[in-house]
This record gives structure tokens, C-alpha cells and sequence, in this order.
């Protein structure tokens, strides 16, 4: 059974959506330690699923939020391989300044 | 079984019924067969010194043909004559060997008295050079090869004269370029040996060359290759006109580029004096009685097509004038008894032309015929006197002969006087109806150039005759003491040739072939003072040569000084060889190492092939340090490329 629609707040849940995004973004782009680039890829996977949920409230339909389950599951397991890989480098350089890992160049 | 039983019946009933069918295959088969076994068995013979059976078998196979095309030869004349009295068979072996769009080639060969009396030659002169080979090689170690070799020109010289179209006769044509070029190098050791046989296929390569385009002309406005359909459809070439350059000339021009390479005609006949090289037996085989003449029987052979174009007749008519005189000069100061008559053979085949030029083409292959006679027996007469002399070639170091090796000299007297002219010997007749053909056709200059080369012709046979039998022996004494007669093997073929000389006049050749022509023989009144002109010709000659080389032998130097910038002209002769050799060291490989290698193959190709990769290159160096290993690079590369998608996707 869907929801009913409940398109009012669509716009305010979009804004925050985007501004989680694009922290996220800056986050990926500006700062330098693996773990926090990590930690704001996931901030900007779960600003996606923010977004998806609000559609699937606004226009009733339930597909969003299934896809958002797939969203999380897969980050899951991302985080987890993703997490093994960090300490795998931090092991391997003592050191997880991604600036250092520039090996795979001409 | 039965079928099995059947189908031999068939296959003899036909062979009784139409034996022209079959046996023309069976005489071209039975030398490649000799040539098979003793190529796969030679060196296992050697080796067990059964070699002794490689002589023998080779002239077996030989022989047998020689046999079985003077049967089928009869037999050809029981058949029911054609249009002009013209008896021919296509033996076809019931397959096509090309057939590619509109392009036929049939496997199939044509037994007319044209081919028939050159098969012959080809078989019964090659029959006794086979035999004289067992005599002149006995003592050689390659014995296997040498037979395997013969065995095979004798096959595709076959496939030459009994080729039913042109692709065919073609097979034959370069075949026996290529024997001929095995036999020159047959002493490959020998440096100037394997230089000869080279120089003898380049050259035979430039004549071929016209003969293809001659081929593809022909076919391009005919459209067909086919020996009979071509004498029969020549005339359709005329539509387009006769004119200098009409497509009859260039046609007929074309195929006489070959026919120049192959007959050693100017401007190509610079191989043949060198082809010398090899064993005197293939010289007399191969390099006068019958390759050599390949180019005569194609221009007879496609006389239809001749016979529309004067300006195509003029050129072979003026070309055989020249050759016969120019080859004739040279041969007046040669001291190596093998070149005197390999310029003589260079002239004959130039007056064979010449009688071709002025449409005497039955004359031409009457000459042909006498010419492979006389041409042969001179030719193993000199291997036999070669032979005598422990391989010595100079006549310089030959004289008074005659007595020492009695039955080389009789026969080598009766094929000078055959070659001068001398009545009852086959040149004469020959000679006067080529001389006749000239006086018929109006051109008094060719019947004059005919005159003089024929007096020159007995001078240096005659020089060459007492310069090595008369006189006294000019060589060593160790050398006189071992001077002796040649065995059976080498003496009979030369009575036997001896014999023909004086027969092969008589038979008729020009009325057998006349139908082949297409054209009314003429049957020529003859004039009455040619015959006695030519004679007296030929004595004089004879007579002058007597007197500077018999009894005023003093006198023959004195006039080499005195004439000095001819005699230097001759020796050099014409400066052919020098002219070719500048031009191939200056031009050609000059030309191709400074301008063909280094400017267009090393600049211009690799440039362009290199220059290509190298841009590449110079791109890919300068692109690849996008590449940084940064990971945060990647991902504005990323994010870059998702506002762009985005932003098209909004904005189009």
C-alpha cells in the first residue's frame, strides 16, 4: 500500500540533501587523511538516499526507498573493504596522507 | 572391374581411331617423365655409380617421342583437310586450366604441319644432341643432372611449338628460358658460367615482358588467346584501323619484344654470344637449333596477324637486316671457335626475320629447318674438336686438324659449305628463297644487306674452318700429342647430321606450312640469276677467306691494323655490352641508390611511416603526465565530467 503524496516539504528536504552533498564533495576534494575522505563519501551516498527517500514521500511510490536499502547495503560492504584497504595502508606507509599514494602515475 | 575393363578398350579404340588426340600428349609427357625419375633418382644413382643409366634413359625418352611424332605426323595427313588445305588437331585434354570470368584457357595443344615439322626438329635434333651428350659428358660427375636438364627443356621446348594458345605456349616459352639458364650455369662453379646464365634470363625477362603485354593486348581486343580462333579473328583488330600505331602494330610490336629476347635479335641479343658458357651440346641444342628459334615460330605462328600491319613487318624486317649483318662482322674477329658461331647463329636468326618481314614466312621456317641441322652438326663439331683439345677454344691455338680427327673434320666441312650456300647443302635452297622473298617483295636493300651478309657468312665459316683444321698446330706440344678422335656416341650423330644436311634442302617446307598462313602460297617463278648470284657469292667468300688464311697468312693482321677503328668496332662489339653495363651501373643502380633507396623508399616512405609514429609519440609524452597518481585529481576529473554530463542533459 503506498503512502499517500505529501509533496510540501520537497524543496527544504532537496536543500538539505544538497548541502550534506556538497559537503560531502568539498570534504572528498579539500581534506587530506583516507578515513575522512572516506567518511564523507559516505556522507554523500546517505545525502543521495536523503534524496531518494523525499521523492518517494513526495510522489507516493516506493521505489526509492528500496533503492536506498540497496544504497546502504552496498556501502556495508564497502565500508568494509574500503576500511581493510585504509589499514592495509596505513600498515604499508605508516601514514594515510592520500598525497602519498600517487605510485599509479606515467 | 568390368568398367575398369571397359574404360582401357575405350581409351584404345580412340588412341587407333584418332591417335592425333592422344598421342601429342603422350610426345610431350615422355621427356617430363625422364626428367621426374632422374631428378628424384639422380643423386641415389650417383651415389650407388648407377649414373651410367641416366644418359641412356634420358635419350629413351627422347627417342620415343621423336618416334612417336614422326607417326602421328603421318597420320595427320590422313585426316580431312579444312578451309585452304589445312590439316590441324586440337588434342584437348577436356579441362580448362584458367577459366575466370570471361578469361578461357583450355589444357589443350595444336598439331598442324607448322607445329609438326617443329616438333620435329625439336625431337630428332634433340634425339642426337642427347646422344652426342653421352659421349661429351662421360667424364662430367653430374651426369644425373646435366640429363635431368635436357630432359626437361626438351619437354616444355614441346609445350612451346605444340601449345594449343598463347598462356600455353607461354608455360613452354618461360620454361625453356629457365633450362636454358640452368644449362649456361651448369658449371656453376665457374664464375663467368653463372654471371652468363644470369645475364640470359635479365635479358630474356625484357623480352617476356612485351611478349605479357602483347598477350593481354591481344586478348583485351579479341578476347581470346586461342592459336586457331586468333588466325581465324585476326582480322577483327583491322576495324579500328592499320594505321602506324593501330592496334594490329602495337600488338604485333609487342609480341616482337619477346620474340627479340628469346631469338637474341637488337637490341637483346647481348646474351646469347655468352650463353656460350655452357656445355657445347646445350649450345648446340638449345642456343642455335631450337630455343633460339622460339621468336621465328611465334611471328609465324601468328603470321595472320603480321600479315595486316606493313609498319609491324617493316620493324622485323629491318631489325632481322640489321641483326644479320651486325652479328655477321662481329663473327669476323672472333678467335673462340664457340662465339664465331654463336654470332653466326645471331645472324641466321636475323635473316630468319628478315624473310618474315617481307611475308616469306614459310621461307622463315624453312630456314629454321635447314638452320637447325647444319647449325647443330656445327656446333658438336666444334664440341668434338673442343673435345680433341683437351677443352681448348682458341682458335689461335688450333690448325691442321684435319688429319688427326678425320670424321669431325668431313662433317664440319659439309656444315660450313651447308651455312655458305654452297649448292645441294641445305642453306642454299634456303637461303635463295629468303633472298628471292626479298627481290619479290621490292626491297632491293634487304635482298643487298642478304648478299653481303652472305658473303660474310662463308668468309668467317671458311676463316673458322682453316684456322682450325688447315694449316699448322699452333698449340703445345703436349697438347698435339694428346689430340684425338671423338667416340662413337659423339661421330654418329654427326655423320647422321651430316647426312641430313644434304636432305633437309630437298623437303618442301614452305609448301607444307603455306596453309598455316592463311594465304595462297605463292608459288614464285623463280629467277634465274639469283641462284647463280648467291653461288658465286658464297665462292667468293670462301676463295677470299682461302687466300688470307691459307696462303698469305701475314696478310690478315696487316689488314686488322689498317682498318683498326672497324676492327675495334667489331671486337667491342658495337658497344652493346658497354652501353648496357653503363647503363645499368649508372642509371639503374645509381639511380635506384640515391634516389629510389635514399630520397623516395628512405625518405619519403619510412618518413612518412616513421614521422607518423613519431608524432605519436611526441603526443603521448607530453599527454601521459595527465596521469598524476594524485587520487583526488581522478576525482575532479570525475566530478567535472558529472556537472558536464549533467549540465548537457539539463540545458539540451
Amino acid at each position: 500500500m503506498d503512502a499517500a503524496p505529501l509533496p510540501g516539504f520537497l524543496p527544504h528536504a532537496l536543500l538539505l540533501s544538497l548541502l550534506l552533498f556538497v559537503i560531502g564533495a568539498l570534504g572528498v576534494f579539500l581534506r587530506r587523511n583516507v578515513i575522512t575522505i572516506f567518511m564523507c563519501v559516505e556522507l554523500m551516498l546517505n545525502a543521495v538516499n536523503l534524496a531518494f527517500v523525499a521523492f518517494s514521500r513526495a510522489h507516493g511510490n516506493l521505489d526509492g526507498q528500496v533503492l536506498v536499502f540497496f544504497v546502504m547495503v552496498v556501502a556495508a560492504a564497502e565500508a568494509a573493504v574500503g576500511l581493510a584497504i585504509v589499514i592495509a595502508l596505513q600498515r604499508h606507509k605508516d601514514t594515510l596522507d592520500v598525497d602519498s599514494f600517487s605510485l599509479m602515475k606515467w | 572391374m568390368e568398367g575398369l575393363l571397359e574404360g582401357w578398350a575405350a581409351l584404345g579404340r580412340s588412341l587407333m581411331e584418332r591417335p592425333h588426340e592422344i598421342v601429342p600428349w603422350v610426345v610431350l609427357v615422355l621427356p617430363l617423365a625422364g626428367f621426374v625419375v632422374l631428378a628424384l633418382f639422380g643423386d641415389w644413382m650417383k651415389k650407388d655409380r648407377e649414373d651410367a643409366w641416366a644418359g641412356p634413359l634420358a635419350c629413351a625418352t627422347v627417342l620415343g617421342s621423336f618416334g612417336l611424332s614422326v607417326w602421328v605426323t603421318l597420320r595427320l595427313y590422313g585426316l580431312t583437310a579444312g578451309p585452304g588445305g589445312l590439316r590441324f588437331a586440337q588434342p584437348y585434354l577436356g579441362s580448362e586450366w584458367i577459366d575466370v570470368g570471361g578469361f578461357r584457357v583450355a589444357f589443350s595443344l595444336l598439331l598442324d604441319p607448322l607445329s609438326a615439322v617443329m616438333t620435329l626438329v625439336v625431337t630428332g635434333v634433340g634425339s642426337l644432341i642427347h646422344v652426342y651428350s653421352l659421349g661429351y659428358m662421360a667424364h662430367d660427375e653430374e651426369r644425373p643432372r646435366y640429363f635431368s636438364y635436357l630432359n626437361l627443356f626438351t619437354f616444355f621446348m614441346l609445350l612451346l611449338v605444340l601449345g594449343g594458345n598463347l598462356p600455353l605456349l607461354f608455360v613452354g616459352w618461360e620454361g625453356v628460358g629457365l633450362c636454358s639458364y640452368l644449362l649456361i650455369g651448369f658449371w656453376f662453379k665457374k664464375d663467368s658460367a653463372s654471371a652468363a646464365g644470369m645475364k640470359a634470363f635479365v635479358v630474356n625477362r625484357i623480352g617476356d615482358a612485351g611478349l605479357i603485354l602483347g598477350m593481354i593486348f591481344i586478348f583485351h581486343q579479341l578476347g581470346t588467346l586461342d592459336l586457331v580462333d586468333l588466325a581465324t579473328n585476326a582480322g577483327a583488330l583491322t576495324r579500328e584501323g592499320t594505321g602506324v600505331l593501330g592496334p594490329v602494330t602495337i600488338a604485333c610490336l609487342l609480341l616482337f619484344v619477346g620474340a627479340c629476347g628469346k631469338s637474341a635479335q637488337i637490341p637483346l641479343q647481348v646474351w646469347l654470344p655468352d650463353a656460350m658458357e655452357g656445355p657445347t651440346p646445350v649450345s648446340a641444342l638449345i642456343h642455335a637449333a631450337t630455343m633460339v628459334t622460339a621468336g621465328v615460330y611465334l611471328v609465324a605462328r601468328l603470321a595472320p596477324l603480321y600479315q595486316l600491319s606493313e609498319t609491324a613487318l617493316a620493324v622485323v624486317g629491318i631489325v632481322g637486316a640489321a641483326t644479320a649483318l651486325m652479328a655477321a662482322t662481329i663473327a669476323l674477329v672472333q678467335t673462340d671457335i664457340k662465339k664465331v658461331l654463336a654470332y653466326s647463329t645471331v645472324s641466321q636468326l636475323g635473316y630468319m626475320f628478315l624473310a618474315c618481314g617481307v611475308g616469306a614466312f614459310g621461307v622463315a621456317v624453312f630456314h629454321l629447318f635447314t638452320h637447325a641441322f647444319f647449325k647443330a652438326l656445327l656446333f658438336l663439331g666444334s664440341g668434338s674438336v673442343i673435345h680433341a683439345m683437351s677443352g681448348e677454344q682458341d682458335m689461335r691455338k688450333m690448325g691442321g686438324l684435319r688429319n688427326k680427327i678425320p670424321i669431325t673434320f668431313w662433317t664440319f666441312l659439309i656444315g660450313t659449305l651447308a651455312i655458305a650456300g654452297i649448292p645441294f647443302l641445305a642453306g642454299f635452297y634456303s637461303k635463295d628463297e629468303i633472298l628471292l622473298g626479298t627481290l619479290h617483295a621490292g626491297k632491293p636493300i634487304l635482298l643487298g644487306v642478304g648478299l653481303f651478309t652472305a658473303l660474310l657468312t662463308a668468309f668467317y665459316m671458311s676463316r673458322l674452318l682453316f684456322l682450325t683444321f688447315f694449316g699448322r698446330f699452333r698449340g703445345g706440344h703436349d697438347l698435339e700429342h694428346h689430340v684425338h678422335e671423338s667416340p662413337v656416341s659423339m661421330t654418329l650423330p654427326l655423320a647422321i647430321l651430316a647426312a641430313a644436311c644434304f636432305a633437309a634442302g630437298r623437303v618442301r617446307v614452305p609448301e607444307i606450312v603455306a596453309p598455316v598462313f592463311r594465304i595462297e602460297p605463292r608459288y614464285a617463278h623463280h629467277v634465274e640469276w639469283l641462284p647463280v648470284v648467291a653461288t658465286a657469292t658464297a665462292l667468293l667468300g670462301i676463295a677470299l677467306a682461302g687466300y688470307l688464311y691459307l696462303l698469305r697468312t701475314d696478310l690478315p693482321a696487316k689488314i686488322g691494323s689498317a682498318l683498326m677503328p672497324l676492327r675495334s668496332l667489331f671486337e667491342a662489339k658495337y658497344y652493346f655490352d658497354d652501353v648496357y653495363d653503363g647503363f645499368a651501373r649508372k642509371v639503374v643502380v645509381k639511380g635506384s641508390e640515391s634516389l629510389l633507396w635514399r630520397r623516395l623508399d628512405a625518405g619519403v616512405i619510412d618518413g612518412a611511416v616513421n614521422g607518423l609514429g613519431a608524432f605519436w609519440e611526441g603526443f603521448a609524452r607530453r599527454a601521459r603526465l595527465s596521469q598524476t597518481g594524485y587520487v583526488r585529481a581522478y576525482a575532479l576529473v570525475i566530478l567535472g565530467g558529472a556537472v558536464a554530463v549533467l549540465g548537457y542533459l539539463l540545458w539540451s
